[in-house]
Formats: structure tokens, C-alpha cells, sequence
């Protein structure tokens, strides 16, 4: 089962056991993960659900698509290299993920 | 931390969208009390959006549309009673006495400080001859996409309704390959909702996926022959073929606890923005609300972001806190590969700036102005510039007519090179 480690800006932490084919931000929102609001439930219409990917993790997922590259630009929270719309990372089994929730999503 | 004035216990009237988010709302502003969530359907509150695009497609298993989690509820002290109908409400002192149906046998009776109504809609039925034949299908729950989805790929189907749900449901139909008519009533597509122009855009696009789409005629009968429906007659003379007929024409507030109450509705609950209904205590939050928009009129806001916002605030309200900072309103609907994304309010004579970009060329943004200020936006396939003016118009920018109207300069480098005020 592959978990997902939840750091927020505080630096507190929260792991939850994710199922492969999820995604971060449904496993999040799911289990009310703070931070993650992904209102649109994962169709790439909100930008609510931002987080930065472990650098160390990123070699697991491909790179963002064009929509979410360019929403990425107008999130709430400033953009960084490792910044994702956690909503397009989907688990995989064996592969843990670790990401930092942003300060502020809308 | 609970003051002399706050609840010890909190009702909620419908586990769904509203409901769900404001006990997480009240537990995270520290509330210690007990949050009791009731809905008559039994199944873990689940999100609605996805039930007219592609789950009903099938390609999206049924636990994940939860919310939450079911441990989620038990970890937050939320109690959960589904399959729980709320037949009656009575004042009792400063609170609430709740009859609960579980069963025909099981009854229970409970007593509440504070009433949250979140009861939202139900699919509005049409009268017309033969729409009681159990081809005939609205769709609003669980259950209702689970009777579409079986018969998605069966023969012809008829969509009454040019609204969102209705035209998701057919672009999702066609990626099945289902011969779709589209009948509305009125002269546009989705009329009430988005301005001319973004409507023709959809015309376009949804006769482009092979949608049979007849605008200006009303049905006037489901035509049942041996036993099974066969199709739609409208006005016109005419008869378009349907195995299926989806009745999707809007959706009705359900307002009859409030109204029981002696609550004032108006098409809806009336609320104010702290949430709270005629009688200055009772709480009604999501689709079974109205509310006063900017230039005072009583509207509904059936949308997701809606009940999000109004359950956040309801919880504040509870808890004696401030008003949480609302941001502008926005909505979305994917209708097959189409996504129509819209921000602000738009008003009647608002100016217009359309933004296209002929090398996308299924790309269009419409900026709305009043005055000189935007105000609104409809985006169709440009989820970068819809995010861009909803974080402009949360920050309390009012970008000008000129400043927004070069078409060869993205939406978010304009945006970006305003001032901050
Ligand atoms: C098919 C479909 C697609 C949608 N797509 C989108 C979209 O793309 N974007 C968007 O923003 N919005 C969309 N919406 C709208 C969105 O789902 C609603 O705005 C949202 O669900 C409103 O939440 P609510 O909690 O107010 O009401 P509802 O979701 O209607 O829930 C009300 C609940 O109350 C329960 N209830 C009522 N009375 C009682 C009683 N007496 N006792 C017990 N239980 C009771 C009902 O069983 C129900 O579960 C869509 C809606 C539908 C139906
Ligand atoms: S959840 Fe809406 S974009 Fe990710």
C-alpha cells in the first residue's frame, strides 16, 4: 500500500495509506488532509489542490501536462520548481510519496 | 474553549456537499460539541459532479466518489446516520427536536441545540404525457446515474434540457457512441447561465460531437409504443428517436422542513450571508438556499464552490467568529472534451471582451465588464486563464477593458503586470 507523507508549512506531518490508481489530492481530501482543497474533485478546473513534490520524488511521476503546467503559473501560492496540482499524481503500489502542502490555496 | 453561548450539539439535515464540509469546517475551528450529519440515502456521502461526466461513463469506480473516508467521520466525532430520513422538526426551547425515520419500523427522537439545513434539491419533473414510464430518467444521486449508466450505450437517447447536466450526459453519451438528441425549449443552449456568444460556442461544439440538437421546440409527449419508449414528440409535429429520455431541466430546493418551520423561503431558503434563515438562529446552507447577490436580488447558486463557501461561513457563524473572506463565485462543467469554466456574476448590458487565439482554435474566453471594471469571466478549454482572473478577482483586482484586450498577450502576464490595489 503506498502511503503519502503530508507536510504542512508548520513542518508537522501526517502519512496516510493511499490505494494505487488514487490520487494525492483525493487521498488527502479524503482522510481531511489540511491544506488540500481540491474542490473540483480532480478535473483540472480548480488549482486548489497545489503542492510541492519532493525533489526526490519527482523521478516517479511524469512531468505536468500543458493545463496544468499553465494553472500552475496562478495558484494561490507562489510556484516553485517542484510545485504540482497534486490531483495529477496518481500512486503507484510500491512507490511512497512525500509532499508539502502550500500556505494558502485560494 | 466552547463560550456560554455556543452549541453543545449541532444537526445537520443532508450528509452532502454542504453538510459534509461544515462539520469539518466546525472541527477545525476547534468545536468540541457533538455534529450529528442525517441523509436518507444510504450510501457514504459522495460528490455529485462527477455522476454526469465520466463516472457515468464507467470508468470511474463508485468509492471514489466519497467525500470523505468513512474512518474520516469516526476519527472527527462526527456521527454519520445514513439511510436516516428527517420527518419532523420541532423548536424546543432554544433548540431543536428531530424525529428520524431509519426503517418503517425504527423511529428515533433527538434533541438538538443548533439546526443546520442542508437539504439541496431534487430533479424538477416535467409534465408531460408518458414521462412516468420507467424509460424516463432524471438524474440528481447515486442511484439515478446508476439507472442512466446501465442504459448509456442502449439505443438512441433524448436529452430534454439544454442546461449542464444535460450536456455533459450527451458529450458523454457520444464518446459511448449513442446517437444523442439534445431539446430545448428556449432559443440558446444553457441561456440563463452563460452569455450568448459562450452559448453558440457550445452549439458548435456539441454539434460537432455529432449531438442532433433542436433549439426553440418544447416536447410535448413521450411517444410509448409497445410498452417501451420510442421517442420524444415536440411542438414542431416532429419526433426524435429515444430509447432513454433524460429529464434534465433543472433542479428544485427542497424547502419543506424550513417552510414547516415557518422559515421565509423564496424559490429556495432565505439566507444572509452570516447563513442564517428568517428566524435569526436556524442555519440553511448549499442548493436549498437563496441569497442576496450584489445588486440585491434573490438568487440560487447550485454549485459546488457555493456550498463549500456557505458551509464555511455557516460554521463561523455557529462559533460566534468572524465572517470568513468569500472569494468570487466560479462553476465548472466538462461536457465531453469541452470544459466551460465560469468566474463572477454576470449582469445584464455588461461590455464584452472575447479573446480567442486562432492556432486554439477550441479555446475561448469571454471577459465581462461593468463600467470599465471585469467583473465575470466564461472560459471554454482555457483552465490557465479561468484560474488567472479567479485569483484577480479574489485579490479585489479590477483590470480595465484596455488592459485585458491585447488577444496575443496571455491572460496571466496581463494580469500579472497589474498593480495590486
Ligand atoms: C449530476 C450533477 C452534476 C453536477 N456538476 C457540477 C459541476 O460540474 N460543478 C459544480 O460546481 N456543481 C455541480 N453540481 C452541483 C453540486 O453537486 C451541488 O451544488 C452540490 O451537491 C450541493 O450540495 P448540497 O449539500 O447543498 O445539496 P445536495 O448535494 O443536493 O444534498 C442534499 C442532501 O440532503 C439529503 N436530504 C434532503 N432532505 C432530507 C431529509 N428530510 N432527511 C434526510 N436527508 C435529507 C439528500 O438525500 C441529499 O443527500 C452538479 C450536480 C449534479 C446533480
Ligand atoms: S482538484 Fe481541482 S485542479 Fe486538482
Amino acid at each position: 500500500m503506498p502511503k503519502v507523507f503530508y507536510v504542512q508549512p508548520d513542518g508537522s506531518e501526517r502519512v496516510v495509506d493511499g490505494a494505487a490508481g488514487d490520487s494525492v489530492m483525493s487521498t488527502a481530501v479524503r482522510n481531511g488532509v489540511r491544506g488540500i482543497v481540491g474542490q473540483c474533485g480532480g478535473s483540472l478546473s480548480c488549482a486548489t489542490c497545489h503542492v510541492y513534490l519532493a525533489a526526490d520524488d519527482r523521478q516517479y511521476f511524469d512531468g505536468p501536462g500543458e493545463d496544468e503546467d499553465e494553472m500552475l503559473d496562478c495558484t494561490a501560492s507562489d510556484r516553485e520548481d517542484t510545485s504540482r496540482l497534486s490531483c495529477q499524481l496518481v500512486l503507484r503500489e510500491g512507490v511512497d510519496v512525500h509532499v508539502t502542502v502550500p500556505d494558502e490555496q485560494t | 474553549m466552547s463560550r456560554p453561548d455556543h452549541p453543545r450539539s449541532v444537526v445537520v439535515v443532508g450528509a452532502s456537499h454542504a453538510g459534509v464540509i461544515m462539520a469539518e469546517r466546525l472541527r477545525a475551528r476547534g468545536f468540541g460539541g457533538s455534529i450529528t450529519l442525517i441523509d436518507r440515502s444510504p450510501h457514504l456521502p459522495y460528490q455529485r459532479p462527477p455522476l454526469s461526466k465520466d463516472w457515468l461513463g464507467g470508468e470511474v469506480e463508485p468509492d471514489t466518489l466519497a467525500l470523505r473516508s468513512e474512518e474520516y467521520y469516526g476519527d472527527n466525532g462526527i456521527e454519520l446516520l445514513l439511510g436516516a430520513d428527517v420527518t419532523r422538526i420541532d423548536r424546543q426551547g432554544g433548540g431543536v427536536a428531530i424525529r428520524i425515520r431509519h426503517s418503517h419500523v425504527r423511529q428515533e427522537a433527538r434533541r438538538f441545540d443548533r439546526l443546520v439545513l442542508a437539504t439541496g434539491a431534487r430533479a424538477r419533473v416535467l409534465d408531460l404525457p408518458g414521462v412516468d414510464h420507467p424509460d424516463v430518467l432524471v438524474l440528481r444521486d447515486l442511484d439515478d446515474a446508476r439507472r442512466l449508466g446501465q442504459r448509456i450505450r442502449r439505443g438512441p437517447l433524448a436529452v430534454i434540457g439544454g442546461g449542464f447536466v444535460g450536456l455533459e450526459v450527451a458529450a458523454t453519451a457520444r464518446g459511448l457512441g449513442t446517437e444523442v438528441t439534445v431539446v430545448e425549449a428556449a432559443p440558446r443552449l444553457s441561456g440563463r447561465a452563460v452569455g450568448a456568444g459562450t452559448s453558440d460556442f457550445l452549439l458548435a461544439a456539441h454539434t460537432e460531437l455529432g449531438v442532433d440538437v433542436r433549439l426553440g421546440t418544447a416536447p410535448v409527449e413521450i411517444v410509448v409504443r409497445g410498452g417501451r419508449v420510442r421517442g420524444v414528440r415536440l411542438a414542431d409535429g416532429r419526433e426524435v428517436p429515444a430509447a432513454t429520455v433524460l429529464v434534465g431541466v433543472g433542479a428544485e430546493p427542497r424547502t419543506e422542513i424550513a417552510e414547516h418551520l415557518g422559515l421565509v423561503c423564496d424559490r429556495g431558503v432565505v439566507v444572509d450571508e452570516r447563513c442564517l434563515t428568517s428566524d435569526g438562529r436556524t442555519i440553511a446552507i448549499g442548493d436549498c438556499t437563496v441569497q442576496e447577490d450584489c445588486s440585491g436580488n434573490r438568487v440560487r447558486l447550485e454549485s459546488v464552490d457555493n456550498a463549500t463557501e456557505q458551509a464555511d461561513a455557516a460554521a463561523a457563524t455557529l462559533l460566534g467568529a468572524d465572517l470568513p473572506r468569500r472569494p468570487t463565485p466560479w462553476f465548472w462543467s466538462d461536457q465531453g472534451p469541452w470544459k466551460l469554466q465560469i468566474v463572477g456574476v454576470v449582469g445584464a448590458d455588461m461590455d464584452v471582451v472575447v479573446r480567442t487565439d486562432p492556432a486554439k482554435p477550441r479555446r475561448r474566453v469571454t471577459l465581462y465588464f461593468a463600467g470599465d471594471a471585469l467583473v465575470a469571466a466564461e472560459c471554454v478549454n482555457a483552465p490557465a486563464d479561468f484560474v488567472a482572473v479567479r485569483a484577480a478577482l479574489s485579490r479585489g483586482l479590477r483590470p480595465s477593458r484596455e488592459a485585458l484586450s491585447d488577444s496575443a498577450v496571455p491572460l496571466k502576464k496581463l494580469l500579472a503586470a497589474l498593480p495590486v490595489n
